[in-house]
């Protein structure tokens, strides 16, 4: 009996005499390897190894702090509630686009703007302008209802602002899972005689509901991970990212924050492991195809109505928020005088702004084109090429995704501030501008490879083995025909990736050193202080290069892409 | 002319993971086959016969578990598909969408470092030859599904490779151009003089483009031979089955002289011929294509009409011999006696059209 031995022999050879593809391979393996990898291991080292013996000292010196049972709660009642209303309010605006006759074109203009938010705000903006709107001086609180000791601090601050941050992505999602339902599933459970509450409940929810799942479980890891808003508006109410940011800056404590970052590591990893290999195989499984015609949308007035109504409302409620930031930056003294100035710019550029925004400029816009050759590179081999470690590359790139920020930081600390295994090896790294890069990159490239793979997918195989077949080694097929294919893809991940890198905090802020200043890092100290005029200046410059960034990654897929092209062959 | 080489297959074996059940399964088992430089051969057979797999093991995109594969003399298992002289003409066309026809072409010139008059020259003979002059500056979703796929054509033959692979190229187009493009694909490989291997699952096709066909089932080899032969001396039921229409006769071969014999089915003695290979008494399979047979007042074997359908250019019967449905096809039916449901009648046919199958 033959076995696959001899195929997979020949098929290493083949691989072994590209050398293009193996050196791609092998510095894949070695970069995920020391900074994906590495760290999260030294982290689980260190809180179980101490003094040359594996003990749980350290867990159950975390676990006996009171401080760190109520943080564990704290993020878990957060995650619950952020999910399930995110995905709530997600849901109505994904119905309502797909199912409901909105005939307004403003109402139209306003979803757009909505499901385009996340991709451009910084992480902390809805926390500053509710602190700006509803705090002690805020604009509705003190100046319009005359409350004087509003208290938006805690856990419904944090609440609010997560929901209207992560709800755009879960209406991303249901959107396009509402898009595959088949028509004529509900068409003929109306048929029947089911009336239209009974066919949402029966055919539409039932479909949905891994969809559901799925959104729900990536806002909870969004959530748990989130940094900055529990830093900004939490007050009082610690969870785990900002308690184990605490422990380093203010206890020096970093076993124990290693140990606490375990915890939180295991609790996104084990929703992340239900997510991707469970709910995400399910929803694939329920909602194949494509709808076989157009909609027939809802024009009934009693639906169509309040529902829009109620979607406009948080719709300009997000915008209202974003537009808050700059009068944020250009009034006197936010809720006592509202004259306009440019002081809060003049203070920002005196102290040290330009040097914020040159260091962050810099550090993003070396990240980015990294970043996106990359993530194009790890989809290319993921999706098109056959070889042993391909698991490993396309299982630790998407792990990426699940690790919190503030433990990927933890786990740069203890893995390279005295070098690899405290041997001083690469130690010279640490306090670099380099391993903010690194940082940077780590942090952007499961949202390049997820957009990668999905561009390439749809590239037909024979393509680039066509290119091959003429004679085209494996570098050549990816520079001549792969990435051309999937320029929009890679311009798209250039810019996403420049401007997650320049608006991060939850990592760059545990290893950024005095020499670099980074602007979320000022915006996160400013606003700290109650500065918000210069925090505000800040991020309005911030929202500006971000808007703009989109603004030239739409303008050069529009002129210059290809995959439009060959979308409307099809 | 080009150099054509002729293509080796040594007991080749390939394995493949059934990803529903784990277990291992042989796409192609033990195929043993030479092709002879400057032919046209054709890989036929049913879907998930590894006719395919076969294919691709020749352009070098898979590698056999078993076995060696030769181009011209030299073993090529170990050469990866760029550094094999074949070049592959895809089902999808494959071409490149962000090239213009010209580009497309001129790719694997390019790669083989010729200079830019070269290139030029060579690409246009070569879209000249392939009808499709004057087109060279139109982007590929600017042309028909039949002019893209003459690009394809000229894309893999402007590299002058060794050997042509087809992987099922026409099965993406209407009928009738499917037709046409056969028509021109083997005037083209004639006046080139090139190896071409073709995979399909279409019979006509198979017939009208091959010097030889390899008919292939659950990764086995099951007949290789001309048109001719595959046709008039299936080897076994399958193939009789698969390639064209057949009736199937058991029965038992009575007596037997030389090349002639007599055979009896339900009690009838048949005569037959080419018998050489069957013993007296020995069992067998009276092969019957329906369009060798016609109904008659008298003839070999009687039954009764079940089915009588007039198809235009023949009239299509069933008839019940024994518990065997015959089916008869007789062309040009105008002037013939047309039976009727209900009818008895017999199958006629002459000894030269009989083809036995053992058992």
């Amino acid at each position: 009996m033959a076995s696959k031995s001899k195929s997979a022999s020949l098929d290493r050879k083949k691989l072994l005499s590209d050398p293009v593809m193996v050196g791609m391979i092998v510095i894949l393996l070695v970069f995920l390897t020391l900074f994906i990898c590495y760290p999260l291991f030294v982290l689980l080292i260190d809180s179980v190894y101490t003094e040359g013996q594996v003990t749980l000292d350290v867990f159950k010196r975390v676990l006996s702090m009171q401080r760190f049972r109520t943080a564990f709660g704290n993020t878990v009642v957060l995650g619950l509630l952020t999910s399930v209303l995110s995905t709530l309010v997600g849901l109505l605006f994904a119905y309502v686009d797909v199912y409901v006759k909105v005939k307004s074109r403003v109402v139209g203009r306003l979803f757009n703007i909505v499901s385009l938010l996340p991709v451009v705000s910084p992480p902390f903006v809805l926390s500053l302008s509710t602190i700006m709107l509803f705090g002690r001086s805020g604009i509705i609180t003190r100046s319009l209802l005359h409350i004087y000791d509003s208290n938006v601090y805690g856990l419904k601050g944090i609440v609010v602002v997560q929901t209207l941050t992560f709800f755009p992505v879960c209406y991303m999602m249901l959107k396009g899972l509402l898009k595959n339902i088949d028509p004529s599933l509900e068409e003929a459970a109306r048929d029947i005689g089911a009336s239209r509450m009974k066919v949402f409940g029966t055919v539409t929810l039932p479909l949905l509901l891994p969809g559901l799942g799925n959104a729900f479980l990536v806002t909870f890891i969004e959530s748990v991970a989130d940094f900055a808003n529990p830093m900004l508006i939490g007050g009082d109410y610690d969870t785990l990212a900002t308690t184990i940011y605490l422990q380093v800056t203010g206890s020096y404590d970093s076993t124990g924050a290693a140990a606490m970052s375990v915890v939180l590591l295991s609790l996104t990893l084990i929703l992340f492991f239900i997510q991707k290999y469970y709910l995400e195989r399910k929803t694939a499984a329920t909602l194949t195809g494509k709808a076989s015609r157009a909609r027939m949308l809802i024009e009934d007035k009693s639906v169509t109505i309040p529902l829009t109504i109620i979607c406009s409302l948080v719709a300009v409620f997000v915008i209202v928020m974003y537009i808050m930031i700059p009068f944020g930056a250009l009034f006197k003294l936010w809720g006592r005088d509202y004259s306009l100035s440019w002081k809060w710019f003049e203070y920002l550029f005196k102290y040290s702004g330009f040097k914020a925004f040159k260091d962050s400029f810099i550090l993003s816009i070396i990240a980015a084109p990294i970043t996106a050759l990359l993530s194009m590179v790890i989809s290319y081999l993921v999706v098109k090429k056959k070889f042993k470690s391909k698991g490993f590359i396309e299982f630790v790139s998407m792990l990426a995704m699940a690790v919190p920020g503030t433990v990927l930081g933890i786990g740069y600390i203890r893995g390279y501030a005295n070098g690899i295994f405290h041997t001083g090896i690469m130690s010279g790294l640490y306090g670099t501008g380099l391993i903010l890069i690194i940082v940077f990159i780590i942090r952007s490239l499961p949202v390049g490879t997820r957009s990668g793979i999905s561009a390439l997918r749809q590239i037909d195989k024979s393509i680039e083995e066509s290119a091959y077949d003429l004679g085209a080694g494996s570098g050549k097929v990816f520079m001549t025909v792969t990435l051309p294919l999937i320029k929009d893809s890679f311009f798209s991940g250039l810019v996403t990736s420049f401007v997650r890198s320049i608006t991060a905090i939850s990592a760059i802020i545990l290893l950024v050193t005095p020499q670099f200043l980074l602007i979320t890092c000022q915006i996160n100290e400013f606003a700290e202080k109650g500065y918000y005029g210069v925090a505000c200046a800040y991020a309005t410059i911030l929202i500006l290069i971000v808007y703009f960034s989109v603004l030239l990654m739409n303008l050069f897929i529009r002129f210059f892409g290809t995959s439009r092209k060959i979308k409307e062959e099809n | 002319m080009l150099e054509s080489k002729g293509i080796r297959l040594e007991h080749i074996t390939k394995i493949y993971q059934d990803p529903k059940t784990g277990k291992d399964f042989k796409a192609v088992d033990d195929a043993d086959l030479t092709i002879e430089p400057g032919s046209f051969v054709t890989l036929l057979g049913p879907s998930g016969c590894g006719k395919t797999t076969t294919l691709r093991m020749i352009a070098g995109f898979e590698s056999p578990d078993e076995g060696e594969i030769y181009l011209g003399s030299q073993p090529i298992n170990e050469l990866t598909p760029n550094k094999r002289d074949t070049a592959m003409v895809f089902q999808s066309y494959a071409l490149f969408p962000h090239y213009n026809v010209f580009d497309n072409v001129a790719y694997g010139l390019k790669l083989r470092k010729m200079d830019k008059e070269t290139i030029r020259k060579k690409v246009m003979d070569i879209l000249e030859l392939v009808e499709l002059g004057g087109m060279e500056a139109r982007m590929t979703n600017q042309l028909s599904g039949g002019q893209q796929q003459r690009v394809a054509l000229a894309r893999a033959l402007v590299v002058e490779p060794s050997v042509l692979l087809f992987d099922e190229p026409l099965s993406n187009l209407d009928a009738k151009l499917r037709v046409s493009m056969r028509t021109e694909i083997r005037n083209i490989q004639q006046r080139v003089g090139i190896t071409a291997v073709y995979v399909t699952h279409d019979q006509s096709e198979a017939m009208a483009l091959s010097d030889r066909i390899i008919i292939m089932n659950k990764g086995v080899v099951a007949q290789v031979g001309t048109p001719q032969e595959i046709y008039y001396r299936p080897k076994n039921a399958f193939v009789a089955n698969f390639i064209g229409e057949a009736n199937f006769l058991k029965g038992r071969l009575v007596s037997k002289e030389g090349n002639r014999g007599v055979m009896r089915i339900y009690d009838h003695k048949v005569d037959v011929e080419n018998v050489e290979e069957f013993a007296q008494d020995e069992s067998c399979t009276l092969v019957l294509r329906p369009e060798s047979a016609t109904l008659d007042a008298e003839g070999q074997l009687p039954g009764e009409v079940i089915m009588s359908c007039f198809m235009g250019s023949y009239q299509h019967y069933h008839v019940k011999v024994g518990d065997v449905v015959v089916q008869i096809t007789d062309f040009n039916p105008r002037y013939k006696r047309i039976f009727q449901v209900g009818e008895k009648a017999y199958v006629k046919f002459h000894a030269c059209d009989s083809h036995l199958l053992k058992e």
